[in-house]
């Protein structure tokens, strides 16, 4: 079922998205049980799990030089985006084969090579350096666009208004992708947001600067992916920023591989999020996508005999990439200062 | 060759100069392109580079540093520039959080070389927030440089040098010295970082200082050669990193030692250059080290006030002879660097 890639951005395959999806979940997954059963990997994590669809269906629609610039909860768009996950995993466990040569643990992670810029953990700062890094570039004649992903609790810091109002000013080619999980750590939207109120909410906010932007189903990978077509296309056409408000939830607790958030949600909350699974939905919609939907014959694989495969082909890489991880070198105290400063390397 | 310019022409010619060498480069800042073009200092940039290169910026310092900071991601070299040094805080977090450790946090793949240049205020009832000076602030944080050049031949050369820097650069610039002259070479020659300069011989004290206090300091030095006391004057030219060497090699010649600061002394530049003196040559002091820095209280507006509370060559001049014990001299009246200057600021 090949569709036509008429331009040069990519278009994905649901069975592409759905792979990628279920690659990250079993990482993540992977990743969450040795980080609770070995504490070994001493850094803070912010697991995706539950919010697949955003970063693979951002991620599926950008060319390798597109750009990627995101807050805390970076694993799945690091991966999405193409990030080495042997360099992911050895960053969490310290090592210098790590992304980030051990010196900046999950929130700080880089993998240059596929146009994962960096992630970073105080809230909202890397929407600002996206922006500069979309202006950049398109001061440089690049036709790359710059994406940039943060959180519902991102959009509260000043510097998300201030970043949106200069990228409308100077019309920089920035998709700004909120994945709105409804909750920062354990506050929900309605206590920091007068989201209920028309005319009030993230995208609403962003239309108020001129910038186009819409609000979607955010573990619906192919809508996702869709928009984010529409997206850079708009930002291409040197039209502007453009936003994206991604509905989604988180299903584990806000930093740790807990499922006890410790938050008093609502159980009917919890289990409709849960039925909204994106892995599920993305299974789902293959299986009714394939010509013989009806009537699956024994050659063909069902979507769900396809994610059972990836899932423990996935499940083996991870832990292939922990194992490696653990036989990796730490970096040594002798190097504790090496990278302060640039080159020449000034003795202070 | 070089002539004489004011402190903001050679900024001003510096920034031309650069631009002109380097077409990565472009200045960011509120106004940085209308008839006042930041004390002069951008305007002829504007003038010859255009709209282009001298960006107006929205009121936005946060997120300004921050795009900034992405623009030198992607290969620009923004030199950013504040008119008024306090509004820097509301930069802070992103020159801390992320330009001063891009480099190390990301594994030493490569810097963010964005330049921050903020302009310190004093007198004319600046007051509160108008008047601080934050080479300190900016100064404890490993991965930035941070200089306060005194001289015109500084303020260009230390430019220059950050403008080529690998590093992220904060540069202090005291309104004061905006109209001091001196002499300055006409090619685009860096000044290195870390590197300070002995702005007078002497032998009886020295007086370390950066930016407008080395002026104050350089008068009470003349005041007190009057009388007979032989003053050295240290200018560190850089915060960060610090001339180490040349503090300690002059404060070993002479004994004694004032550190002059036009911020406060708690955990600030004169308490940082008092530890490096205790670490490292406890045993030639020959009296302990004297701090000259502002009150433990914000700026005040009020005239007599603010005269009371800014550290003068007077108030130099008189550690420095408390110092040497010649209890017989006297020290006159010394009007300040900034005397004759009318406002509006």
């Amino acid at each position: 079922m090949p569709i036509p890639n008429t331009t040069e951005d990519p278009v994905a395959h649901p069975a592409a998205l759905l792979r990628e999806m279920v690659r990250i979940r079993c990482v993540e997954e992977e990743l969450a049980d040795f980080y609770r059963d070995e504490q070994e990997m001493r850094t803070p994590v912010h697991f995706s799990v539950g919010q697949e669809a955003a970063a693979v269906g951002v991620c599926a629609a950008l060319r390798e030089n597109d750009l990627v610039y995101t807050g805390h909860r970076s694993h799945a768009a690091y991966l999405a985006k193409g990030g080495d996950l042997t360099g992911m995993v050895a960053e969490l466990y310290g090592k210098e084969t790590g992304c980030s040569n051990g010196r900046g643990g999950s929130v700080h992670l880089t993998d240059r090579s596929v146009g994962f810029a960096g992630s970073a953990a105080i809230l909202g700062e890397m929407i600002s350096v996206a922006t500069g890094a979309a202006w950049a570039l398109a001061q440089q004649g690049s036709s790359q666009v710059v994406v940039t992903f943060f959180g519902d609790g991102a959009s509260e810091e000043g510097v998300f208004h201030e970043s949106l109002n200069f990228a409308a000013v100077h019309r920089v080619p920035v998709i700004y992708v909120c994945e709105n999980n409804a909750y920062s750590i354990s506050s929900p939207l309605s206590a920091r947001q007068p989201a209920n109120s028309p005319g009030t909410g993230i995208t609403e906010r962003a239309r108020a600067y001129g910038i186009t932007a819409e609000r979607l189903d955010g573990n619906d990978v192919a809508l996702v992916h869709e928009a984010t077509r529409r997206a850079t296309a708009h930002c291409r056409a040197g039209l502007g920023p453009y936003v994206l408000e991604l509905d989604t939830y988180r299903w584990r607790e806000h930093v740790g591989p807990g499922f006890d958030t410790g938050i008093d949600r609502p159980e009917p909350e919890v289990e409709q999020w849960l039925e909204r699974c994106p892995v599920r939905r993305g299974t789902a919609a293959l299986q009714a996508s394939a010509p013989d939907a009806q009537e699956p014959t024994a050659q063909e694989p069902t979507a769900e005999e396809l994610v059972a495969r990836w899932d423990a082909e996935f499940r083996d890489e991870a832990r292939r990439a922990v194992a490696a991880a653990k036989a990796a070198p730490y970096p040594t105290a002798d190097r504790l200062t090496d990278g302060a400063y640039g080159r020449p390397a000034v003795a202070n | 060759m070089s002539r004489t310019l004011t402190y903001w022409q050679a900024i001003a010619e510096g920034t031309v100069q650069a631009m002109e060498a380097d077409p990565s480069i472009l200045v960011a800042g509120q106004n940085v392109d209308d008839h006042k073009g930041s004390y002069g200092t951008t305007r002829p940039a504007f003038e010859r580079f255009g709209a282009r290169r001298v960006v107006d910026t929205p009121n936005s310092e946060n997120a300004v540093a921050g795009i900034c900071i992405g623009a030198a991601d992607q290969g620009l070299r923004p030199l950013v520039v504040h008119t008024r040094a306090d509004f820097m805080f509301l930069a802070m977090d992103a020159m801390i959080n992320l330009a001063s450790k891009w480099r190390y946090m990301y594994g030493d793949k490569g810097g963010v070389p964005v330049v921050m240049r903020g302009v310190v205020g004093r007198g004319w009832g600046q007051g509160a927030t108008h008047s601080q000076s934050l080479h300190a602030t900016f100064g404890h944080f490993p991965g930035l440089y941070v200089a306060a050049p005194a001289s015109p031949a500084d303020a260009k050369g230390l430019l220059a040098a950050a403008l080529q820097a690998d590093t992220p650069v904060v540069l202090m610039e005291n309104r004061s010295l905006y109209p001091i002259e001196g002499e300055v070479p006409e090619e685009l020659t860096p000044v290195p970082f870390g590197v300070g300069r002995l702005a007078r011989h002497g032998t009886d004290v020295t007086v370390v200082a950066a930016s407008l206090m080395v002026h104050e300091a350089e008068r009470a030095a003349d005041l007190l050669a009057r009388q007979g006391v032989s003053v050295e004057v240290v200018d560190v030219r850089s915060i960060r990193p610090l001339d180490e060497d040349l503090i300690c090699e002059s404060v070993a010649r002479t004994g004694r030692v004032v550190v002059a600061d036009t911020s406060w002394a708690r955990y600030g530049f004169s308490a940082e250059v008092a530890a490096v003196i205790a670490e490292r040559i406890p045993g030639e002091l020959r009296a302990p080290v004297r701090r000259i820095t502002p009150p433990d209280c914000p700026a005040p507006v009020s005239w007599p006030l603010e005269e009371a509370f800014h550290p003068s060559a007077a108030k130099i001049a008189e550690a420095c002879l408390d110092l040497v014990g010649s209890d017989g001299i006297t020290v006159p009246v010394l009007t300040g660097v900034d005397a004759g200057f009318s406002g509006p600021y």
